[in-house]
Parts: structure tokens; sequence; C-alpha cells
């Protein structure tokens, strides 16, 4: 057994996520902060913890998926029914989203993994659109009026428990056995499965965690939104959280939580140009990624290690 | 019975633009792998083109058919030029996110240059009479628009077949799908080949534009959106990369979709494509015509 060790870093780490977390919460208990603001920074977290999880999937394990927003749509529907129709408590709602946005992760990943690429992409993307039919026509979920008046239980401590929960699990997982071998399976398939990965269990597993993290996400959604509709979570929804994960940089976590919180803000900032935002937006993509296409952060992480000591550089080679 | 036949040609007629559609995004993922979501636009803006030349310019169908062509081929040019061409050495994810973002970019350009109120192509655009006739001895119903979409469609796939096999450019196409630097090692103008695969991807897409602004009578910047996405499933059931496979998917999808939503429910339509897509795919996983490559280790 290793010896649990709190080093300084951990400690910078976890003394900034506390006064990240009493700033915000001083703020918000101050009123410093408006309603719009407070909206933004619910989708900056919600988006965060999306991004994160699906840079797992298509960064880490390099597995082109496409239906984030299918799962997403599973943790929100689920997590309403036990909080709106069955009384549930809001914290067993949300883990209960998650667990069955996990299961459907396994259930599609087992058969749709096997697919390679673009393939891969156009069948997970089929399998969130498949998602999103079924929930239009199960009328006890509202059908496509969707269902309204979710009671409003997603708030600043719930959120950020959940943010830092989402990436403490996911890049303690990336450092770990499991998340080497999820990185193997990304640079070389073949190469991975000859030093004996187990590369199936390992795909389904990171699309399994992945889709656990997004059902959070939809279940923080949900509740914050009031109502929740099939169209909330189309392609395109998959495409914006596609959008953060390659714009931070594929693998990165950090670049992730960045390009997350980016484009939140810059989506919020430009609020009220209303079409004239998209178009910006669009074009802001394609100009960063005919100049940046490995992302912002490339495959690298802004680690601690930099700050704290000088240990040479952190980073990983990624070949290719 | 004739139930099923007339559900067989409003299936063939809508299968015909998915398959115009589909044309473009196989002929483009063959050349260059890139999936090109913006496809589905290039499509709205040839459906506009013709709009705008109908209506102000006065002129007919026929030419406003060859001005959309060109205008969208010119568009598609461009796009390759400033936004994929960059990108051909980059991760290939990079290109998809670009592709992404100019989908965006046209959808939202569009909305905010055209609006967002539906348009429709003026009436007696083009003599739309309901013709009976009999099948097997059953009377059905057939529109002459659904008569000219089946046999523009066919012109236009039997053009498309003797371009890309008997003219050089269509050689050169074939020889950059098949290998890019071998293909330059010969003297082949890469950029110039991939720009006219663009150019001719991108005027299927405006007459599919056309035909489906007429079809369902009404246009708008978004029309391209779910015809772009079911052309491009179609392209994957076929096998994408492969011409005949983009054919072929098209007239399965556009059958199968008009079949499920006139013999089950309209509400279930949509999914039971995308089922069907990845039962497909499941099966075979390179589509129904496309070639398996076996990976070499």
């Amino acid at each position: 057994m290793k010896k649990m060790r709190i080093s300084k870093k951990n400690l910078i780490a976890l003394a900034g996520a506390l006064a990240i977390y009493f700033l915000v919460s001083g703020l918000l208990s101050l009123g410093m902060i408006s309603k719009f603001q407070e909206i933004n920074l619910m989708l900056l977290g919600i988006n965060i913890i999306l991004a994160v999880s699906l840079n797992l999937i298509v960064g880490v394990t390099g597995q082109l998926a496409l239906g984030h927003a299918g799962f997403m749509a599973i943790g929100a529907y689920v997590s309403a029914i036990f909080t709106m129709y069955l009384d549930k408590p809001f914290l067993l709602a949300i883990i209960l989203g998650a667990l069955a946005a996990a299961l459907a992760g396994i259930i599609i990943g087992l058969p749709t993994l096997r697919l390679k690429g673009d393939y891969l992409a156009i069948a997970t993307l089929g399998f969130g659109e498949i998602i999103r039919g079924i929930t239009i026509n199960i009328d006890y979920i509202g059908g496509a009026a969707g269902m309204i008046g979710i009671p409003r239980q997603t708030n600043w401590p719930y959120l950020f428990v959940m943010v830092v929960f989402t990436i403490v699990v996911i890049v303690n997982f990336l450092n770990s056995t499991h998340g080497r071998a999820c990185v193997a399976i990304r640079e070389n398939e073949i190469a991975a499965e000859t030093m004996g990965i187990n590369t199936t269990y390992y795909k389904v597993l990171a699309f399994a965690m992945g889709a656990f993290f997004a059902g959070i996400g939809g279940a923080l959604y949900a509740h914050y939104f009031y109502l929740i509709q099939p169209t909330t979570f189309t392609f395109l929804r998959s495409f914006d959280i596609l959008v953060m994960v390659v714009l931070g940089g594929l693998g990165s976590m950090t670049g992730s939580i960045i390009a997350a919180a980016g484009i939140t803000i810059v989506n919020a900032a430009l609020q009220d140009l209303a079409v004239l935002r998209m178009v910006i937006y669009a074009v802001l993509l394609i100009v960063v990624m005919v100049f940046r296409p490995q992302g912002l952060m490339g495959t690298k992480e802004f680690t601690l290690n930099r700050w704290v000591k000088k240990r040479g550089e952190v980073s990983e080679s990624a070949g290719n | 019975m004739a139930g099923f036949l007339q559900q067989l040609i409003n299936g063939l007629s809508l299968g015909s633009i998915y398959a115009l559609i589909a044309l473009g995004y196989t002929m483009v993922y063959g050349i260059i792998l890139l999936i090109n979501f913006a496809h589905g636009d290039i499509l709205m803006v040839g459906a506009y083109i013709a709009f705008y030349a109908v209506v102000y310019l006065k002129l007919n169908i026929w030419w406003a058919f060859i001005i959309a062509m060109a205008g969208s081929s010119l568009l598609g040019i461009i796009i390759e030029r400033v936004a994929y061409k960059p990108l051909r050495n980059a991760p290939r994810l990079a290109a998809l996110i670009t592709a992404i973002g100019m989908s965006l970019f046209l959808e939202n350009g569009g909305l905010m240059v055209l609006g967002s109120n539906l348009r429709s192509y003026p009436r007696g655009l083009i003599e739309n009479n309901n013709l009976t006739i009999s099948l097997l001895g059953l009377d059905v119903t057939v529109t002459t628009l659904q008569l000219l979409i089946l046999l523009i469609t066919i012109a236009m796939m039997i053009f498309l077949q003797y371009i890309v096999r008997y003219t050089k450019t269509g050689k050169a196409m074939r020889a950059v799908s098949y290998d890019k630097d071998a293909a330059r090692l010969m003297g082949i103008n890469v950029d110039n080949t991939i720009s006219f695969t663009f150019a001719i991807g991108s005027a299927f897409a405006s007459v599919a534009g056309i035909l489906l602004g007429l079809y369902y009578n009404t246009i708008q910047p978004l029309m391209g959106l779910m015809p772009g996405l079911k052309a491009f499933v179609a392209a994957v059931i076929g096998g994408i990369g492969s011409i005949p496979g983009a054919m072929v998917g098209g007239f399965a999808l556009g059958i199968f979709e008009t079949m499920v939503a006139g013999y089950w429910s309209s509400k279930l339509r949509d999914p039971i494509v995308f089922l069907l897509l990845i039962l497909i795919l499941l099966i075979k996983p390179a589509g129904l015509l496309g070639k398996n490559d076996t990976e070499k280790v």
C-alpha cells in the first residue's frame, strides 16, 4: 500500500479551490453577482463538467464521440423524474441520473466502440439523436414539450462540489494505470492490445465514466433552468461540447476547463448581439483552428508543479 | 398495395434528394477524409441563390439552377481554400471542428442576412400536375415535380459517373483519393483537383437545395441542417467514400424513412433512421458498398 501523502502541490490546489468557493459565495451573498452573471456562472460550471468528461473519451482515449448531449439528456430527465415526480432528494437524483447515463454509456459503448474514427462519430451521433427521439415519444416525461417546473435546486455549493468532484476523479483516473491504458489506446490501439491492455474494457470504461459525468452535468442543468426539452439536447449541443474539448487541446484537462470557461464567457459577453454572436463565434472557431489546430493547450497541462518547484518540463510528449 | 406503391414513389423522390446531397459528402470524404459539415448549408445557399434569381432577376427555373450551381461551386471552392486547406496536415479533429464552425457560420450568417422567415418559390415556377399512372394494375399518383426530381437526379448521377470515370479530371480525382503523394509525383495538381471536387459536390448540393425548396415549398436558413445530417447518414450507410454507395444509401434512406413515417409514426421516424444506421454499421462496419480496409500492423 502506498502511503497517502499530502504534497505541497495538493495543498495549494485545495487552497485555491477553497478561495474560489468562498470568493464567489461571498460575492453571491453580497448580491454583487447579477442574475445574468449567475446564470452564466452555472452554465460555466456545467460546461466545465461536460467538457472535461468528453475530453476523457475524445482527448484521452481517442474515441471520437458525438453523442454527449444524449448522456446529458439522460441525466437531466432521470434526475428530474426523481425530484419532480417522486420527491426524492436532489443529491440522490443527481447520482441516479448519472448512473443511468453511465449505464446508457455501457450499453451504447459495447457495440459501437468496435467502430473506428468517423464511423464511431456518426454512430454515437446517431445514438444521441435516438435518445432525443425517445424522449419526444414518451408522454410521461412531457414528450416534445418537455418537463416544465423542475424544482430549482442547483446552487453554487452543489455546482462547485460537482465541478471539483468531476475534475478530481478524472484527473486522478488519468494518472492511474487505467488512465495510462486509455492514453495507450489513443496512441496506438494495436500496440496497446499487444501490450496486454484489454482495449474494449478500457474504451467502455472511459465511455461510461464520461457518460456518468455528462449525466451529472445534465442533472445540474435541469435543476437550474426549470425546464428541459428534447430540443435542448440536439447534436448541436454535442458539437458545442466537442468544440470546447478541441479548442482547449485534446487530452488536456486544464485546456478543457479554460476553453469551457472562455466559450461561456465569450457567449455571455456577446449576448446582446443576437444572431451576430453566433457568426462571430463561428469565425473565432475557424480562426483559432486554422492558426492553432492542436488547440490552445495542445496536450500539455497547466500544472502547479511549474510554480511550486522547477522540476524541469512536466509536459507529456504525445508523439505524432 | 396501392398505398405501398405510393409511399415508394414518395420515398424515391425524397431519396433522390438525399442521394444528391450524399454524393457531395462522399466525394469530399473520399478525397480529403473530412466530414464536411458545411455541406448541408451550401445546399441552403444554393436554394437562396435560385430564389433571388427567380424573384428579382425574373429568370426561369433552368437559369436559376445554373446560376445556383455556379454560385455554390464558387462558395465550395472558397470554403475549401480558406478553411480546410490550411488544415490539410493538421489533426483531423481540427478540420472537423473547422467544418462545424463553417456550418455555424453559414447558418447564422444566413439568419442574419436573409432573416429567419420562411420563403417559398413563386407558384407556377414549375408546372406541378398530379398524374395518375397505373403500376402493376394499381393507380398511383405521381406529381410532375416528383418525376422531375427523379429525372434530374438520374441525369446528374450519369453526368457524375461520366466525369469520374471517363475524363482526365475524374482520373485525377480518383488518383488523389487513392494516394495524394503518389498523385502529386505523377504531376497531378492536387490542390486544383480537391477544389474541383468541392465545386462538383457543392453544385450537386445546390441542385438538391432547389429541389428540396420546390418539394416542401419552403426555404429558410436552417433548411440544410437535417437533410444534411440525413444525407450524411445515407453516405455512411452506403459506405462513405464510395460514389455508388452514396446513391444506394440515399435512395434506401429516403424510401425507408417514408415507409416508417407512413406505416408507423412520423415522430419515430428520426430515431428509427439512426437505429438503422447503427445496425448497418455494426453488421457491415464500412457501409453497404464500402471497402473494408484491413489494418496492417
